[in-house]
C-alpha cells in the first residue's frame, strides 16, 4: 500500500494530519500496537521537523507485510551539519515551533531510536530526504 | 485511579472524547515539552501539562495517550475538542498550577513516569 501526503510550511493547525492517518491505517490492519508507537512517533517527528524547518514538502508511506518505508523530502534549506542535528538538545527552531512544545533538539535522535534503518539525505540549498524503515518481522 | 477520580481531585472539567470508566490511570507526566512527551513510554499514563493548542493533542495522539489534564485554566478551542474526540482523549481542565496538580495526584497515590 502506498500514501502520499503534503507537507506546509509553517502550518501547525494541520501538522501531524498524515502521521494521525497512518496510525488508523496500521491500527485498521492489525500491526503489533509497539509497531504502530514507533513508526509513528518516528514519522511524527518527522512530519514536525519538516513543518518546522523545510520550505514545503512530501511525506510517502509504502507499507507491505514485512516493513514500513518512510519518505519524508522537503525542499529545502538543508541541514548545514547533520552530526550536530543528530545530538540530543541541538536545535535551530523558532519561537513559534518552541511555543508549539516542540524544538529541544530531540526530533532527530528520537527518530533514530524508533526506527530500524534511518537515512538522511540533505544539501543545503536543495533539500532533505529522510528515509525511516521500520521491520515488521 | 479512575478519570473521573483525577477530575474530582482537581476540580476539574471534562471534555474532549467521553470517559472510559474502566480506564485505570496508574503513572502522571507533567511537561509543557511536546519532545519530551513523545521520548517515553506513556502507557497508562496522564499528561499533566499547561500546553494547550493542537499539538497537544497530536502528540498525545501518537504517545498513546487517553487522558490529557490542562492546568493554569488554560481553555481547548473547538478545533482541539475535535482532535481529542477523533483521537479518543479525555481532557481534564482545571485553574490548578501545574506544580498543584501534581502534588495532589502524587499525594493521592499516582505513581511519576520515572
Amino acid at each position: 500500500m502506498h500514501y502520499t501526503f503534503n507537507i506546509e510550511r509553517g502550518n501547525f493547525t494541520d501538522a501531524g494530519q498524515a502521521s494521525s492517518s497512518v496510525k488508523r491505517t496500521l491500527k485498521q490492519l492489525g500491526v503489533d500496537p509497539a509497531n504502530i508507537k514507533r513508526t509513528v512517533v518516528a514519522l511524527f517527528e518527522a512530519e514536525i521537523n519538516a513543518v518546522a524547518h523545510a520550505y514545503g514538502g512530501t511525506i510517502d508511506v509504502d507499507i507491505d507485510g514485512e516493513k514500513i518505508v518512510m519518505v519524508v523530502a522537503d525542499q529545502g534549506p538543508g541541514i548545514p551539519n547533520l552530526d550536530l542535528a543528530m545530538q540530543e538538545g541541538w536545535s535551530t527552531a523558532s519561537a513559534k515551533v518552541r511555543e508549539m512544545g516542540y524544538g529541544a533538539g530531540m526530533g532527530l535522535p528520537n527518530i533514530k531510536k524508533n526506527t530500524d534503518d534511518l537515512k538522511i539525505d540533505t544539501e543545503v540549498g536543495v533539500g532533505t530526504t529522510v528515509t525511516m524503515t521500520v521491520y515488521l518481522i | 485511579m479512575k478519570v473521573k477520580e483525577i477530575a474530582r481531585l482537581v476540580d476539574g472539567e471534562i471534555v474532549g472524547a467521553p470517559v472510559d470508566e474502566t480506564y485505570e490511570v496508574k503513572k502522571a507526566f507533567a511537561s509543557d515539552l511536546m519532545s519530551d512527551v513523545l521520548r517515553f513510554h506513556m502507557d497508562d499514563t496522564v499528561l499533566i501539562t499547561g500546553l494547550c493548542n493542537n499539538q497537544t493533542m497530536r502528540t498525545s495522539e501518537m504517545a498513546d495517550l487517553r487522558v490529557v489534564l490542562i492546568g493554569r485554566d488554560k481553555q481547548p478551542d473547538e478545533d482541539m475538542l475535535e482532535l481529542a474526540e477523533d483521537a479518543d482523549i479525555t481532557i481534564i481542565k482545571s485553574k490548578y498550577s501545574i506544580f498543584k496538580l501534581s502534588g495532589i495526584l502524587y499525594a493521592a497515590g499516582l505513581e511519576p513516569l520515572y
